[in-house]
């Protein structure tokens, strides 16, 4: 099967010199739950930022090497950023609901990219909050502030804004950190079902959680690589020591 | 057993009294300031409310100003009030906002830290220098611009609108400012262009501190009084209606109460007269203030999660 996110010798470094990414490379199939993990400063948001060139909003930052997105370079001129936005979606650590109502976070997105038609819009809104475990809790207020929610339910909002547009890959910067453990069951239980329809990358909040959901994982340190594979290779029986040590909570 | 207790009666006694001390000075603090403003409305009203007796409301919303005549009609300061206003708020507010938007998200962040200094030591020049230029300079510019002359509704509105373009240029910028990054990164993340995450995110979310910087910009114009004296020419007439109208000479209430108060005698109606355009002027005001409170509560009743 043909990888649907590439990475290869990719190097990131900031504006004032630190050097975030080190020699990156790695491979990302559809379908699947990819984990990276590793202790805080080892450039896991770092590498998510550049899968969609939010990194091109800090000023002065520099890099090297290649991400193929479907076989096609993201950083090559004349590649629609915004369209690469829409279909390698994001979702943030803190929850981020826009102002207004919880039916116009999650078109936001959906009209900017032209949709106005409102029978679609509707099916949208109740397919994505569907996927996201929220319909049930939302459906009869659609219309009230999205800021009334709770924190987990905000959460899965932003999840379900990120699906809105079905995008082909849905990136997870470290989404239950601010969640109770029952909104996190939650949220973890919807990967189950994300994953049919759409490859996850996810920063997990701990060793933990990222034995529970991935499918494949790959450890960071540094900004680079120290081991990728499968979740029972990587969690289970770690080649290298440095791993070993990370997953087994001698350092982190 | 607590510190408190052991600390005997007289001790308590000495913490109690110092604490109804600090508690009553801050009260007393509070207080006067309430008292005071409602003391200079009440002098207001005492001295001007003859006019509204002694003038029949007809007479009063006539468009005669001869005081020397006895002809005590208002409507020509007011209109002049409202252009000079109107006029300086459709130059200040669309330029203030674009200058906000544009140092505050387009600016590289050296520019700004160059810029935004500069912009708000503007925010103190004195208005009376601001009305010799204004007299000096941009008055010829605007009579050869082909207007009878120079000194009118425009030409104060200009020097007004400058007045107030530091004021909402600063505050709006640190509305801006205080976004947090999550709203733009989240708006990034789901495919908005830059311009589409300012128009539908950033603004509305800074929607509360850009109506104060408009107010208090606003405000700031239509309370001025020297500059606008200098530079509207002066003339109590109603322009006509048509876009030549803010090409007149008019005057405005603040400027007929400063021209015209030193030279009127005590107790007479041309004097009640002058307090009664001030309490006009501070129930414009007061009524603007209200609509734009109103405006932000609205704002911040959304975020406690009220309906939109």
């Amino acid at each position: 099967m043909n990888p649907i996110i590439s990475i290869e010798n990719l190097f990131f470094t900031y504006a004032d010199g630190t050097e975030a990414l080190r020699d990156v490379t790695l491979e990302i199939f559809p379908n699947e739950v990819f984990v990276l993990f590793g202790p805080s400063r080892a450039g896991k948001s770092t590498l998510l930022r550049l899968l969609n060139r939010l990194s091109d909003l800090n000023e002065g930052s520099r890099h090297q090497g290649s991400i193929r997105f479907n076989d096609r370079s993201i950083f090559e001129r004349g590649i629609d950023v915004i369209d690469l936005r829409r279909r390698i979606s994001m979702v943030f650590a803190i929850p981020t609901p826009l102002p207004g109502s919880i039916r116009d976070n999650l078109t936001y997105g959906l009209k900017m990219a032209g949709v106005r038609d409102a029978s679609i819009l509707d099916e949208r809104v109740e397919r994505s909050l569907q996927q996201a475990a929220l319909w049930d809790e939302v459906k009869d207020r659609l219309d009230t502030s999205a800021f009334a929610l709770s924190g987990g339910q905000k959460q899965r909002l932003c999840i379900a804004r990120s699906l809105a547009l079905e995008p082909d890959v849905v990136v997870l910067d470290n989404p239950t950190s601010g969640l109770d453990p029952l909104s996190t069951a939650t949220v973890e239980e919807s990967l189950y079902e994300l994953k049919k329809q759409y490859t996850i990358i996810m920063v997990p909040h701990s060793v933990q959680q990222g034995a529970r959901v991935a499918d494949r994982a790959a450890f960071l340190l540094d900004g680079e690589v120290v081991e990728v594979g499968s979740v029972s290779q990587l969690f289970v029986r770690p080649q290298d020591q440095r791993t070993e040590d990370y997953v087994t909570g001698r350092f982190g | 057993m607590t510190t408190a207790n052991q600390a005997g009666p007289q001790h308590q006694a000495r913490r109690r009294w110092g604490e109804w001390l600090i508690e009553n000075t801050v009260r007393l603090a509070g207080v006067s300031t309430i008292l005071i403003v409602a003391l200079i409305f009440l002098f207001l009203l005492k001295e001007g409310i003859p006019t509204f007796l002694d003038i029949p409301l007809r007479q009063l919303f006539s468009g005669r100003w001869y005081p020397i005549e006895s002809l005590y009609g208002i409507l020509p300061l007011l209109v002049g009030s409202l252009l000079v206003t109107i006029g300086a708020v459709i130059i200040a507010v669309p330029l203030g906002l674009t200058v906000a938007i544009y140092l505050g998200e387009f600016a590289p962040s050296w520019l700004r830290e160059f810029l935004k200094p500069l912009i708000e030591i503007l925010a103190g020049i004195p208005s009376i220098v601001l009305g010799f230029l204004g007299w000096v300079v941009l008055a010829p510019l605007i009579q050869n611009l082909g207007a009878s002359t120079g000194l009118t509704a425009f030409t104060g509105s200009l020097i007004l609108a400058y007045m107030a373009l530091p004021t909402i240029i600063s505050i709006s910028e640190d509305a801006l400012y205080a976004v947090p990054k999550e709203y733009r990164d989240g708006a990034l993340a789901i495919g908005a262009t830059e311009w589409q995450t300012i128009w539908r995110v950033v603004l509305p979310a800074a929607r509360s501190g850009l109506v104060i910087a408009v107010m208090l910009g606003v405000g700031r114009a239509i309370g001025e009084t020297m500059a606008v004296l200098m530079v509207t020419g002066n003339a109590a007439n109603i322009p006509k209606l048509g876009a030549g109208m803010f090409f007149q000479p008019v005057r405005t209430m603040t400027a007929t109460i400063a021209a015209e108060m030193g030279e009127v005698a005590q107790g007479s109606l041309h004097y009640s007269t002058l307090f009664g355009i001030g309490i006009i002027l501070f129930l414009i005001t007061f009524a603007i203030n209200s609509v734009a409170s109103r405006v932000v509560g609205v704002q911040g009743s959304r975020r406690r999660g009220g309906q939109l």
